[in-house]
This record gives C-alpha cells, structure tokens and sequence, in this order.
C-alpha cells in the first residue's frame, strides 16, 4: 500500500500502536473504494480504513476509538442498498473482510460457526456434502458477508418458508464500543436474561461489531421445482399470490415481475418468460417428490383461478434455473435499460400488491419517471426499481422524492419503509414517518445502553427527535403530520 | 374488548414517579416462573382483551396483550390455522401476555421456531408509563430495532405488553405420532437427529428412557415419507403431545424439583442419575433432581447449555443467574427501557 506522505493524523498514529501497519489504509486512492456502499448515490471518504485480522485487535481499535471519540462505521461486503455502511468523515471504517475463516462445522447438531467476513454463498458451499444449507439466500450472496447480513436481518427468496436472518441464527460474539467481547445467544434453543441475540438482527451496526456468528444449517429439500404463471393484468397477479398463500400454501419462493422487469430480464439473459405479458410470477415449492407434486396441483389451479393465461413447470433443472436466471439477473438487467436505478424496499399486505403497483404506476407517470418491479411477492416485499440518469440535473432528486412517496404509501397501507434494505442514511428521515416519538426516544435509550458515547454508525438508521421535527415541519400538509390518523397496526 | 391502555399506562407512570414496583398479572398460569418481588403491587392486565384483527389471508393476527389464549386459538381453528409456537396452558385461561412474556414454546419449537419468531410486532408500556410500538404486522420489516422480539421471554421485565402482532401458521392436514423402542439415551439422541434430516414432516420427537414418540404433521404425502423413512409403530393415543407440554404426562408426578434443560441438541447425555424426559429432539430436557442446584448449573454449562428450576424453592432462582459483561449489558438495556426498575423486578433475574 503506497502512502503519498506520512500521515500525521493522531488517530492513525494510535491505532499504529494497536494494529500492524498491513491492517491500516489511509491514503485516498486505496480508501476510494470504501466512499460508498450499493447505494452510490451517497457518499463519503472516511479519516481511515482499518482491516484487523484478530478479534484482539478489533478490542483494541475499539478501545482506542471510544478513548478519542472517534465514529466507527463497521463493513463488511459494501452492498448495503441503504448506505448503513457509508463511512463518517471524522471516523474509522472498520471491516470484517479479514476475519473470513470458517471457524466451525457441527454437522451434528447442524449449525456452524463463522467469523463475520464469511460470504453469505461460502456457508452453504462448505456444508453441501453434509446435505445441509444455510437458508437466507438475498440476491447478492456471493457477495454480501454473514455479518451484514446479522446487522441488515436479511432476507432472500426463500425466506418465505425458512425465514430470515434472525430465525436462523443461534449466537453472535460482539465487541461493544468499549471493548468488551460479549456471547447473545447459544447453540441450545434459548439462553440466559433477555434475547439479545434478537435485538442485533437488523441493528445496522449500532449497538456492536459482530465478530463471530454461529448459523443454523438446514437438510437440504430432495426436490425443487418451479412454476412460472404469466398474467394480462398486475392486479390479478397480485391477487393470486394472495390467494396462493391464504389457501395455505407456503411456497419455498414466490416472485413477481412486472411487464418492464420481464422486458429488461429477458433481453439480457432469454429466461423464457412470455414478452406480452403484464405480470409473471415464479412459484417454487419444495420437499419429497409427491409433496411438490401434490402442492404444484393446488398452486396451478389456484393460479388458474385468478386468471393466469400461461402457466409452464419447468420440466427440468435446467429449466428451473433458466426460470430463476431472470428474475436473479433483474436487477443488472434494468441496470442495462437505464443509466441508473434506485431500488425501494417497502413491504406491504399482500392483499394490497395490485393496488400499490397501480399506484405506483400513476407516480411515475407523475414524476416522468419509468418503474420496473421485481420482488419478494410471497412476503409482500416490494423492490420498485426507479430508473434515472444521475447525469441529468435534477433526476436524482426526483427518484428520491418519487421513491420517498412510494414509502409513505406502503405507510399508509399498513405496511414499512424497508422489508430488508435496512434505513441506513437513505431512510432515516422516513423513519418519523413509521415511528411516534416515544418510540423513538426509545429506540435511541436502547443504543445507548450498548453505546453510550453515539460512535457507532452514527447519524444512520435512527433520527434524533430534532432532525423529525425539522422533517415534519417541511411536510406537514395543510397543518397535519403525514397519517396522523393510523395506528400502526 | 376493552382497551385498557390508558389506564395501565398511568399506573405505571405513578409507579415510575414513586419508585414503587409492579408485579404485572395475567392469569397466573406461569407463577412457577420467577418470584415476584415481595413489595411489588399486582397490575392485572387481564381486562385489556380482545382480537383487534384476524386477517386469515394475510396469515396475520393482532390480539391485546390479555386475550385468552383459547379465544385465539379456537378462533384461528375456525380457519384451519393455528399458532406456530404450541403455547401451553391455554384450557388453564393463559393469556397472549403471559405466553409471549414467558417465551413458553410447545414439542413443535425444535422443527418450527420459538415465540419471538412468530411475533411481528408489539406494543407496550415501558417503565416511564410510555405506550412504544415497534415491528408492525408484515412479514418482513427491518426498519428501527426489534424491541417486539426481546419482550418474548423477558418475563415482563422490559415493558407491560399491550397487544402483538402474530405470524399465523396453517394447521397441517394431517398429524400422527410414530413409537418406537428405545433404551439407549446416546441411541435415542442419533435417531432423532437423524430423523430430523431425512424428512421435514417431523413436528416434534421425544424420548422417555423407553421409546422414541415422532410426531408427524403436514399433508398427507409428506406424513407417507416421513412414514417410510422412520418406521415405528403407529399410536392412537392423541393426548401425548398435549400433556407433554402441560406437565400432565406421569413424569411431572414424580418426587424431586422438575429441572428444565436447554442444550444443543446432539450434547451428549448430561449423566445425572435422576429420571429425565427429553424433548425437542434433545435440546430441551426435563429432569426430576434433588441434587443441589449449583451442581446441575455447573454440569449443564459444562456442555454449553442452561438449567431453570421450574419448582417453587425460593433458595433457587429459576432462571441461571446472569454474570459479567453478559449481566452489564442486560442491566443496561433494563435501565434502558425501565429507568426506575419497577416492572417485575427480579422475576427474570435476581440483578435484573
Ligand atoms: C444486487 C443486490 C441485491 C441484493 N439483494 C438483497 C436481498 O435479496 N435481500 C436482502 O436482504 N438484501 C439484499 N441486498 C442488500 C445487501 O446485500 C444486504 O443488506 C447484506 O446483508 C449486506 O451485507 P454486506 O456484507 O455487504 O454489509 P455492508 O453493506 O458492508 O454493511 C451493511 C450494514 O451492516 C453493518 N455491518 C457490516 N458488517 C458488520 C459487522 N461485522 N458487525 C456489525 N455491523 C456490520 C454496516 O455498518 C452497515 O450498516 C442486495 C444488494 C445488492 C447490491
């Protein structure tokens, strides 16, 4: 690592005194990579970037940070959609990407243990001879590490059966801000005191570093298959999905796209998928052969029943990735239709998905904006995709408010701001929209009994009451705060 | 249905500006868990009842916090669907409080999850009398921190719930349970860990020192493999299950304290010459001890797990003590939530 000049930073000099220079980046050109995370549009060079090999040296960066009330920004992979890990101009990016190893596999009692720049992908590829997986599955796996995935609670495809992050997580060690290490959780069903382990899923860095994660492993199914249903109309693709789950289905995944989504996917990567169609949904259902037998029955004539003009199995594995290639290249997919996209993540009732997306549809007629949808539909996890061109004045801008009126309708319908994406730097003045002030407040006690001092991932996620009040003063319409009328559920 | 929320919450906020503890009361089925401190005053939420919202479609419910557990069910059951977690003591009046403040999951929790697991969100009062509500009532939801989740198990020490948000699961087509011989306890631990990756029909396995009890549920092909993979006979007795979970089965009227061990599930035995029942395919078992309590704790730790004394004996405090930074963050996080300490102090833990 070539240093332009000696860096006279105090800071820098201390952590030289706790970590071997090898561990530490401070000269521009190598932190470059670390202004952003996915969700480029915002950005931020760091004071320094630290790599600890050890969980020792993440102690002591710890110490050293609280002692100089310094900001530290955890990482792992860098494809938080939110900006949770853009980094602080006063402060320390601290990634995991060197504590990689996979410390621990239990075939036994099916779980193992990882340490926190483990790559979501890498689990179930070292346990696949056991027959087992690890379950999360989010789009970006190859990419995105276990510990991100702890700090953002994420989910994946096949979450609608085998659930998220935080139900399939036994125990996490973490290193509070003053350097303690500290074991949530445990490998028996429950542990000691509260359930602290629950409160670190989706905490977005707030209240620890997690340094070691001991994940629970599934026996994988003998058997998938998927059934694509192609629809004339979204409200009726929305209905059946509805209709699929209330029968008492649980579909393994269930997926939807829309006519832009299906446009763009399948010029990239030819999945199959019939190019007059308003909406298609990807169905897979999983187990032993006569159970996705039986299950594949019910679905298609639910399906048929709500008006699909088009339903194809995949009749083999070939098939089935090919059904599964488009929607998992969607989003690179659209990357290829517009110069740039924003991607929304609100979560609403299932029964509300066609209307959402129609309305969706008359916002972006509003804004002179196009929308492509891809996502989630089994859990009611929408991933309107904005699309835009950073280089034009102003279109940024417009994605933004566009999208931050999406938020407030998924609100409005019962539903919150992010399904998966956590609030990050994008959300957070949504986030006095979702929560009263109370809560809040709470929200902000409960960080600071893990992190007294406010260092951790500062100025993300949650918002200080002030910076609500600034927020709701700019919009309050006609006197009144958005939705003051609903209880959130 | 009544909406009691303003009154408890300022009962609790004159307890917040007097100092003076509340011992929260639902129905009581739980008293065995935690001693309620000697000063406190009793708050009984059982008044607060009622289902806000059953939406079958959306697999949701939202009831408040001193509904019946029965009411719940028998109105999921009209729908061919039921809670996920398999609370027990719902004929003895337990309330949806009470069973998410305990965090008491039935025989299906190994296979299907715990009581937080199927909570989606809450409201409740914190120790300053504040109405907070976090989580909400869709599947999935990553905005703010998870406050709903802790409330499941934390014995009403963090707040006073008020009602929650329910992930509802469908009721299975169909159920048996398959029995089959087994004295060797290191044996009846490889069955049933094996079992559990050869088919996903398992909803809860059981050993008692002389058979293995596999409980099967789904539809009817999924049952038919699980059949074939594990063999065994086939029971009538449906009650099995039920009692288990309600410490009905002759087990529970043995002479000792009832010990409940939480463990990963494949530890081997904890070898302790005392009658043992074991459950959730060996992570949860149930021991009938007089050996001193410090000596069981240590073995049990010794494996990486933790034993809570489920008898009345005031010289033991049910759940294993908190120590260290473990204790500290614990502490914290009630200061956090309930400043003035009032809410159920020490039923959790004798620092908390
Ligand atoms: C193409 C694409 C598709 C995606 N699809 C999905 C999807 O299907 N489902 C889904 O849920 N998400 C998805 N994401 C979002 C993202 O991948 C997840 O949020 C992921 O969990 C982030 O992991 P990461 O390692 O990249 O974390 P980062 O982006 O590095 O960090 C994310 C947050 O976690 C904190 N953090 C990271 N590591 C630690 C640690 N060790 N201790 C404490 N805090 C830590 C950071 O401070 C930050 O707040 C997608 C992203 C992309 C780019």
């Amino acid at each position: 690592m070539s240093r332009a000049k000696p860096n006279s930073d105090p800071l820098i000099q201390q952590l030289r005194s706790v970590l071997p220079d090898s561990c530490i980046v401070s000269d521009p050109a190598s932190m470059k990579p670390y202004e952003c995370d996915g969700l480029s549009g915002y950005r931020q060079m760091p004071r320094v970037v630290v790599l600890p090999t050890t969980v020792e040296q993440v102690q002591a960066v710890m110490k050293a940070c609280q002692a100089s009330k310094t900001p530290v920004v955890p990482r792992g992979a860098g494809t938080s959609l939110s900006g949770g890990a853009m980094p602080h101009k006063n402060g320390v990016v601290l990634s995991v990407n060197r504590l990689n190893r996979i410390l621990d596999i239990d075939g036994q009692n099916r779980c193992a243990t990882l340490q926190p720049g483990v790559r979501n992908l890498q689990i179930s590829d070292a346990v696949e001879h056991l027959g087992l997986y690890y379950a999360p599955d989010p789009s970006s796996q190859i990419a995105c590490t276990i510990g991100g995935n702890v700090a953002e609670n994420a989910g994946g495809v096949h979450c609608l059966k085998y659930g998220l992050t935080v139900h399939n997580i036994l125990q996490v060690k973490i290193v509070t801000l003053n350097g303690d290490l500290v074991t949530l959780g445990s490998t028996a069903p429950d542990s000691p005191g509260n359930d602290l382990l629950a409160l670190m899923m989706g905490s977005e860095g707030m209240l620890g570093i997690v340094v070691e994660v001991v994940v629970r492993l599934l026996p994988r199914p003998p058997l998938a298959r998927v059934l694509m249903a192609a629809f004339d109309d979204i409200e009726k693709a929305g209905n059946a999905v509805a209709n699929v789950i209330a029968s008492g289905v649980i579909p393994a995944g269930f997926e939807m796209m829309d006519r832009a989504a299906i446009t763009a996917a399948e010029d990239f990567v030819r999945a199959g998928y019939p190019a007059d169609a308003e909406a298609i949904l990807l169905c897979e259902v999983d187990g032993t052969e006569q159970e996705v037998n039986a299950q594949l029955d019910r679905v298609k004539a639910l399906l048929d029943k709500a008006g699909a003009t088009q339903i194809s199995l995949a009749k083999d594995e070939n098939e089935r990735i090919l059904f599964w290639s488009g929607r998992k290249n969607a989003f690179p997919a659209v990357g290829r239709i517009s110069p740039d996209y924003y991607c929304m993540d609100g979560t609403i009732p299932r029964k509300e998905i066609g209307n959402v997306l129609t309305r969706i549809s008359a916002m972006a007629d509003k804004y002179g904006l196009g929308v492509a949808n891809v996502f989630h539909a089994g859990d009611g996890n929408l991933h309107p995709l904005i699309l835009y061109d950073a280089n034009k004045p102003g279109d940024f801008v417009k994605a933004e408010e566009f999208g931050g009126e999406i938020l407030d309708l998924c609100v409005a319908v019962g539903g919150t701001i992010t399904g998966e994406h956590g609030v990050g730097v994008e959300k957070i003045d949504r986030m006095c929209v979702q929560f009263d002030e109370a809560t809040l407040a709470q929200f902000l006690a409960v960080r600071e009994a893990f992190d007294p001092d406010g260092l951790l991932n500062p100025d993300k996620a949650v918002p200080t009451l002030a910076r609500c009040a600034e927020f709701n003063a700019m919009h309050v319409h006609h006197g009144k705060l958005p939705h003051p009328e609903l209880e959130r559920f | 249905m009544t909406d009691l929320s303003r009154d408890i919450a300022a009962r609790v906020q004159v307890g917040f500006e007097k100092g003076s503890p509340i011992d929260i009361g639902g129905a009581g089925t739980k008293s065995f868990l935690g001693r309620p401190s000697p000063t406190a005053t009793t708050l009984d939420v059982t008044g607060h009842r009622g289902i806000i919202e059953y939406d079958p479609a959306e697999l949701i419910l939202v009831a408040r916090a001193g509904t019946p557990l029965q009411e719940i069910e028998d109105t999921l059951d009209s729908r061919q669907q039921m809670l996920g977690f398999e609370p027990p003591f719902s004929a003895q009046g337990a309330t949806l409080g009470g069973a998410v403040a305990a965090g008491l999951a039935g025989p299906r929790r190994a296979y299907s999850g715990a009581v937080r697991d199927f909570i989606l969100g809450a409201s409740f009062i914190n120790g300053k009398g504040e109405i907070i509500t976090s989580g909400g009532k869709v599947m999935k939801n990553v905005a703010g921190f998870d406050l709903f989740r802790p409330m499941a198990g934390a014995m009403g020490t963090l707040g006073v719930l008020l009602k929650a948000a329910l992930r509802i699961v469908p009721r299975p087509e169909a159920e048996e349970t398959l029995l089959h011989e087994e004295n060797d306890e290191t044996t009846a631990l490889e069955k049933m860990n094996r079992w559990a990756l050869q088919t996903q029909a398992i909803s809860a396995a059981a050993w008692d020192g002389e058979n293995i009890r596999i409980r099967l549920s789904g539809s009817s092909a999924g049952i038919a493999h699980g059949e074939v993979q594990i063999g065994g006979e086939k029971l009538t007795e449906s009650d099995y299950w039920n009692d288990l979970n309600n410490f009905r089965l002759e087990f529970f009227k043995q002479q000792g304290r009832l010990w409940r061990i939480a463990l990963a599930p494949m530890s081997g035995p904890i070898g302790m010459n005392s009658p043992q029942l074991i459950d959730w395919g060996g992570a949860q078992r149930w021991l009938m001890s007089d050996e001193p309590a410090d000596d069981i704790r240590a073995r049990v730790a010794h494996l990486g797990g933790h034993a809570s004394c489920y008898s009345d004996d005031p010289a033991v405090p049910t759940f294993q003590p908190l120590q260290g930074d473990l204790l500290a963050l614990n502490q914290r996080l009630k200061a956090a939530l309930d400043p003035a300490g009032i809410l159920n102090p020490g039923r959790l833990d004798p620092k908390l």
